[in-house]
């Protein structure tokens, strides 16, 4: 019975430790974060957010499945309705700047730093 | 070697190439779309991960709704290549730097994982784990009250979206 039930599961067997998942979601964090830092267009360094957000969802799934919990399926789903919310109101933020200022490069909107 | 592995492979790459076209593309537009291979590679590792629900999730609202919003804005704005290159200032320089250095830090934290395969879902697992129906029912008993604050999220933000970008009110 015992024999059965392992020959049953063998082909579904995981194979790629979640340890990977984590360190390629550290590496596109890492890389939405350098965007972040180094492009000077607004919408790129939206999108860079994105990626960001992306990795942390791909970290929560990570530990969802190692742990064989859902509540790590119900986080990400809150974090892409966040996500949603961010884009719609960075986005209308872009637009406005872009009226008032004719640019969306970040370097050139600074009147609150002075 | 066996199929999981292969994908994981095929999709960890991919992704991270997408992500780095994102970052270095000069043109927004080409970001863009970068961006939109990045998050269907996301989603099938998202599926090896066993959550179907939030993979097809990924697809609709990002790939789908938010990139839709990011490419509209694009083309409204009419937005071309940078002109300049603009110079290196010292934030950008140590902001990039830290941003690599993090990246070093995290890991070797998380080299000392251990790095066996995880545990088996088990039969049943495997039948109910990351489908719709477990999903929702853990939204809809234990994650009510956030799920509700979700829906007002939006709709602030729906509103919000329109007072923000509108010329005159």
């Amino acid at each position: 019975m015992a024999a059965q039930v392992v020959a049953r599961e063998a082909p579904n067997r995981p194979m790629v430790p979640i340890s990977y998942y984590l360190l390629l979601a550290a590496a596109l964090f890492c890389m939405g974060m350098f965007g972040v830092m180094v492009r000077r267009n607004a919408l790129v360094i939206f999108m860079c957010v994105e990626l960001m957000l992306n990795a942390a969802n791909l970290t929560f799934l990570a530990f969802a499945r190692m742990h064989g919990d859902s509540v790590g399926h119900v986080s990400a789903f809150f974090v892409i309705a966040v996500a949603a919310a961010e884009a719609a109101i960075g986005l209308a933020i872009v637009i406005a700047v872009f009226r008032s200022r004719g640019s969306v490069l970040v370097e050139d909107i600074r009147t609150m730093k002075h | 070697m066996n199929i999981e592995l292969i994908l994981f492979g095929a999709f960890a790459l991919l992704t991270l190439l997408s992500a780095g076209t994102v970052i270095f593309a000069r043109s927004p537009i080409n970001s863009a779309m970068a961006l939109v291979s990045t998050f269907f590679f996301l989603a099938g590792l998202y599926i090896l991960l066993w959550a179907h629900t939030v993979a097809v999730l990924q697809v609709l609202v990002y790939a789908g709704a938010i990139m839709v919003l990011f490419l509209f804005v694009i083309m409204l704005l009419n937005l071309g290549e940078s002109p300049t290159r603009g110079r290196p200032t010292l934030a950008r320089i140590v902001g990039g730097a830290s941003t690599v250095g993090l990246l070093v830090v995290l890991g070797i934290a998380l080299s000392k994982l251990p790095s066996g395969p995880p545990p088996s879902l088990g039969l049943e697992g495997q039948a109910t784990f990351g489908t719709m129906a477990t999903l929702g029912q853990v939204i809809f008993t234990q994650w009510l009250l956030p799920f509700e604050a979700v829906s007002l999220l939006l709709l602030v933000a729906m509103v919000g979206a329109v007072v923000v970008a509108k010329s005159r009110i």
